[in-house]
């Protein structure tokens, strides 16, 4: 598991948030950065997210690798953009000026630039967001803030369960793939594509039919203690709110209007620079 | 027992039939347990024993629908009418997986796991937890994840998961299965002690009689096909020989006094070796012994699996094989102790290739080996894992013991015959058109091996074979094993916790120890020697205490010469 | 159609959701092109729904794409998110007729249902859903997610059509039990 990016217990302003805080702060994030295109915001909200980031602590080392891996997915991303549109910035903002041409009908222009550009920063508003929140929050506190905003509680229990059995199931795939690998069942990329689908079901299978035994095992568990039998539950590491938590979850609130009132106020989505 | 008190369970003419079954489960029980008793509940897989406990916890009829009749109080109150839920106040049940009871993402949390769903404020529940936590010496590790504790400390967990409910009785379903030996024997002390500190009443399920006796029971009840058969002392049932006739093992030390011809009486208390009055016996124990010939150690000269000083780690910090070198001799059966986490799995994949060596060579047959890939080292060293259902990816059970070859490019037709050849010798051939669904978890267990078999390996490194089965599957494994190792010369080489596995199967014993191997010497040997016990968490086999008591002064040599006693009585 | 929640339901989100996330960096590639290959975790998807329903297929599908691109990618692309649940919740719909626990799947009725049902879920979440939340959301050029939406489509059609569909019969044969079993000499 070492590659997946994990919560790690510090003493930052971020970290003392409560977990339902931080969950209604990422979310609203995440709709501002969907619904707005407007340059000024992405990049403030780049700039605050950079800023948060500082201050929540984030090791570099504890993200980097899943850097790398989202930095090779935006140039393939952008390069494919290109390819398939080179002038869907001109179609947006409604100007073509033209820095290079290239090669048949491609041609460079300052226009699709800009626009990949906003494509570009619009995934980084929610990549430290990510990290952010999944370095500063304890996973214990996810199921209780997902009933915090309404989610019914046995669903939210789902991801505690989800976060609780990640492991065993990794370190489960891994044993079975071992094994299967020893009887000359293999995960390779030679072979028929039949083949190579029925090979992973080999795998997959004893992993999937283990699964479902783990699932009876443990429902026998939960109902033994008293899962589920009340309208509500209580929560032990339910973090309670504070000051600062309000003020948080105003502030996003605010920000979220903000963002809308000022993408919006010229009916268009975007910010235009080029009229 | 003042029998004044009214029993806090009472089952009268109790009679239950599963709605799928055809046959009723359990048949006309009758059982009384009053207050503060501890009963140990043993019989073999099917004979009603976790029925009996479904229906203290109203899972039954509650989860799993069935007819009933007569009737079942407990603490005054019928369990199907209180439901799973109202029952969790009176009873808690301790389940065997300990995984599975591990719900919650830490420990503070899965100790509140009931509470929380009972609605208790937060403020008492931190106020209960702590509490159990201090009782269970738990609170160092109040924030740590499943996967970072023993499988004791897990056990400790569902413990007081279900203790922060304030029950008044305590139902455990097989607590020693995974554990090992030191820890299984802390955990029936734990329980000792929080019975008589809480005051509650005990039930365990258990078919390690042994090990459960290693603190009073109050009564063994013993059941078969349905029924209780027996309902007594502890020294009363071990001085009779009903135990054996159901299928249930008895203390070795009791064994070796039956096999010595002495007649055990309940009056000198066997339930304990240590407070036994063994006077009576001794000579006759003393004279069987000199009666033995001496234990002879055969071994093939011809290695076949050589190690030396293995290393290995996964970071830097801590290394799980240190140093470790042995040196396995062809036909052996051979047995790898160890506490969890002493790098058992890890020296195993290592050998199997699934990790790579930091340091050292493993050679098989004199070659090394480290060229070779998994593939090609499964084709010399077969891996069977713990449980059968890890492994079976076919429904069929021809399919799935075939498959190794046809991964190979073998013709279907040498497959068919091979298959059937080896399904032929691990007694399955009359099953051959089956899918794998209709058989027991025994016979599964031997599709595992034989679909490994096939691929003619020379070695067989076989994961906890025994784990979680009753007497009579663990001897049907066993026996399988060692008629497989005569038939095809094969070596074996088993993780194991089981003491008596070691001691009756195996030829010779490796220990390690924080990835180090500690000893590697006859199981008998292993056993008798307190220190490398201690270390690795074993636990010395009671025939240790008989031969001093008697005053053998070659314990060691006692135990081998009950071990060989017993393999030429069963042939 | 099954919507109630009972304590399985949950545990089967909740360790279904695990499996799905555990697979996440499990794939077969098709070719060389980056992005295209096969995601074997679409057919636990499609498996867990049919078993258990809609509910547990829309919070597997969810919950266990977000979960799986935030813990491995770093980042979470809802356009991608939503239709993987739409998979997972229209497949459920169908549960009670799969009937896979029961012993049901291993007619070929209920396989070629569960394969019209799939192609069609998938078509919706692929070609319709996906492209047009990429277009709202990131102003992405038609043709590019179009493409990509059938390039996905067409991947999750193979891996649901044969692994799931391998999973589901094999794995009701075995939950189904077995009659008119005989020894043979």
């Amino acid at each position: 598991m070492s590659r997946l990016i994990s919560y790690e217990k510090k003493n930052t302003p971020v970290h003392k948030l409560s977990g339902f805080t931080k969950l209604v702060f990422f979310i609203v994030w995440c709709m501002a950065s969907a619904l707005t295109f407007d340059t000024r915001i992405l990049l403030t909200m780049l700039v605050m997210g950079l800023i948060i980031y500082k201050i929540s602590d984030v090791k570099w080392k504890q993200v980097s690798t899943i850097f790398a891996a989202v930095m090779f997915f935006m140039v393939i991303n952008l390069t494919c953009i290109f390819f398939f549109a080179p002038y869907q910035g001109t179609v947006i903002y409604g100007t073509k000026t033209e820095i290079a041409h290239l090669f048949g009908n491609y041609s460079l222009t300052q226009e699709q630039l800009f626009y990949e550009f906003n494509v570009f920063i619009k995934y980084f508003t929610v990549i430290p967001a990510v990290f952010i929140f999944l370095t500063t929050t304890d996973p214990s506190e996810l199921a209780s803030s997902l009933n915090g905003i309404g989610v019914p509680y046995s669903i939210a229990y789902s991801l505690e369960i989800a976060l609780r059995y990640i492991p065993d199931v990794q370190d489960e795939f891994r044993r079975i793939k071992n094994a299967q690998e020893a009887r000359g069942i293999e995960m390779s990329n030679k072979g028929r594509l039949i083949d190579r689908i029925k090979n992973v079901a080999i795998i997959i299978f004893p992993l999937l039919f283990s699964t479902m035994e783990r699932i009876d095992v443990v429902s026998n568990a939960m109902e033994l203690r008293g899962f589920g039998k009340k309208k509500t539950r209580s929560w032990y590491s339910r973090k309670p709110l504070r000051t600062a938590d309000y003020a948080v979850i105003v502030f996003i609130i605010l920000f979220f209007v903000a963002t809308m009132v000022i993408t919006y106020a010229d009916g268009s989505r975007y910010f235009n620079p080029f009229v | 027992m003042e029998k004044e008190i009214s029993p806090i369970i009472e089952f009268e003419n109790l009679s239950f039939k599963y709605r799928a079954q055809k046959e009723p489960t359990l048949k006309d029980i009758n059982l009384k347990i009053y207050p503060g008793e501890k009963i140990l509940i043993a019989g073999q897989s099917g004979s009603g024993k976790s029925t009996l406990a479904h229906l203290l916890n109203a899972l039954i009829p509650c989860s799993y629908a069935g007819d009933q009749s007569g009737s079942l109080r407990v603490s005054g109150q019928e369990p199907a009418g209180l439901g799973v839920f109202g029952m969790s106040k009176i009873v808690g049940t301790v389940l065997q997986d300990t995984d599975g009871q591990f719900i919650a993402l830490t420990v503070g949390e899965d100790i509140a796991f009931a509470l929380e769903n009972d609605n208790v404020p937060q403020e008492e529940m931190f106020k209960k937890v702590n509490e159990v936590a201090g009782k269970l010496e738990l609170t160092s590790f109040m924030e740590n994840a499943p996967g970072e504790l023993s499988g004791g400390q897990k056990q400790r967990v569902s413990l007081g998961g279900v203790m922060a409910c304030d029950v008044k009785i305590l139902l455990f379903d097989e607590p020693l299965a995974n554990l090992d030996p030191a820890t299984g024997k802390r955990t029936i002390a734990l329980i000792d002690e929080i019975m008589h500190d809480e005051d509650m009443t005990v039930i365990i399920i258990e078919h390690r009689l042994e090990d459960v006796l290693y603190r009073d029971v109050d009564r063994i009840v013993l059941m078969d096909q349905g029924r209780i058969i027996a309902d007594m002392t502890p020294d009363d049932m071990l001085s009779s020989d009903i135990l054996v006739q159901n299928g249930i093992r008895e203390p070795l030390y009791v064994s070796a006094m039956k096999a010595a011809g002495a007649r055990v009486l309940a009056d000198t208390h066997p339930q304990h070796i240590e407070s036994m009055d063994i006077a009576p016996y001794k000579d006759t124990i003393r004279s069987w012994y000199h009666s033995i010939p001496f234990h002879e150690v055969k071994t093939s000269d011809e290695s076949v699996l050589t190690v030396t000083d293995l290393e290995f780690c996964y970071d830097e910090k801590r290394k799980i094989i240190d140093k470790v070198s042995f040196d396995i001799k062809k036909g052996e059966i051979v047995s790898l102790v160890g506490k969890n986490g002493a790098g058992k799995s890890t020296l195993a994949s290592l050998i199997c290739g699934f990790y790579k060596p930091d340091n050292g060579t493993i050679l098989l047959n004199g070659q090394d080996i480290s060229p070779l890939s998994i593939k090609e080292r499964g084709e010399k060293i077969g891996y069977v894992m713990q449980s059968p259902n890890q492994m079976i990816s076919k429904p069929m059970i021809m399919e799935e013991v075939g498959l190794g070859l046809a991964s190979r490019g073998v013709p279907e037709d040498e497959i068919r015959q091979r298959a059937e050849e080896i399904l032929k010798i691990c007694g399955l051939y009359p099953f051959r058109n089956w899918p794998v669904s209709a058989l027991s978890f025994g016979q599964k267990k031997r599709v595992s091996i034989a679909s490994i078999l096939i691929m003619n390996p020379e070695i067989l490194i076989l994961d906890e074979p025994t784990a979680g089965q009753d007497y009579m599957h663990y001897t049907e494994i066993m026996e399988f094993l060692k008629d497989i190792r005569e038939k095809l010369g094969i070596t074996i080489i088993m993780i194991t916790h089981d003491m008596h596995l070691m001691l009756e199967y195996t030829d010779r014993t490796l220990v390690l120890t924080d990835g180090k191997l500690i000893m590697d010497a006859a199981p008998s040997e292993v056993l008798t020697n307190s220190e490398i016990c201690d270390r690795a968490y074993l636990k010395r086999t009671s025939l240790y205490d008989l031969a001093l008591k008697c005053d053998i002064d070659e314990p060691g040599e006692f135990a081998a010469r009950f071990i060989d006693f017993e393999r030429s009585a069963s042939k | 159609m099954n919507f109630k929640i009972g304590i399985k339901e949950v545990v089967a989100m909740g360790i279904g959701t695990a499996l799905f996330v555990v697979l996440t960096n499990v794939q077969i590639p098709l070719i060389v092109v980056p992005n295209t290959a096969l995601q074997p975790r679409m057919a636990i998807l499609a498996f867990l729904s049919a078993v258990f329903g809609p509910i547990v297929g829309l919070v597997v599908g969810l919950v266990g794409h977000a979960l799986g691109d935030a813990l491995f990618y770093g980042s979470v692309w809802w356009s991608w998110v939503i239709p993987d649940g739409i998979v997972g919740l229209a497949i459920g719909f169908f549960a009670n007729k799969f009937a896979v626990k029961e012993g049901g799947f291993v007619n070929s009725k209920n396989i070629i249902l569960f394969n019209i049902v799939q192609v069609v879920v998938n078509a919706v979440a692929w070609i319709i859903c996906a492209p047009v939340l990429d277009i709202l959301i990131f102003a992405e050029p038609a043709n590019k997610v179009f493409a990509q939406g059938a390039f996905a489509f067409l991947g999750n059609i193979v891996v649901i059509g044969i692994l799931g569909t391998i999973l589901l019969v094999a794995y009701s044969k075995i939950a189904g039990g077995s009659n008119n079993l005989q020894a043979e000499d």
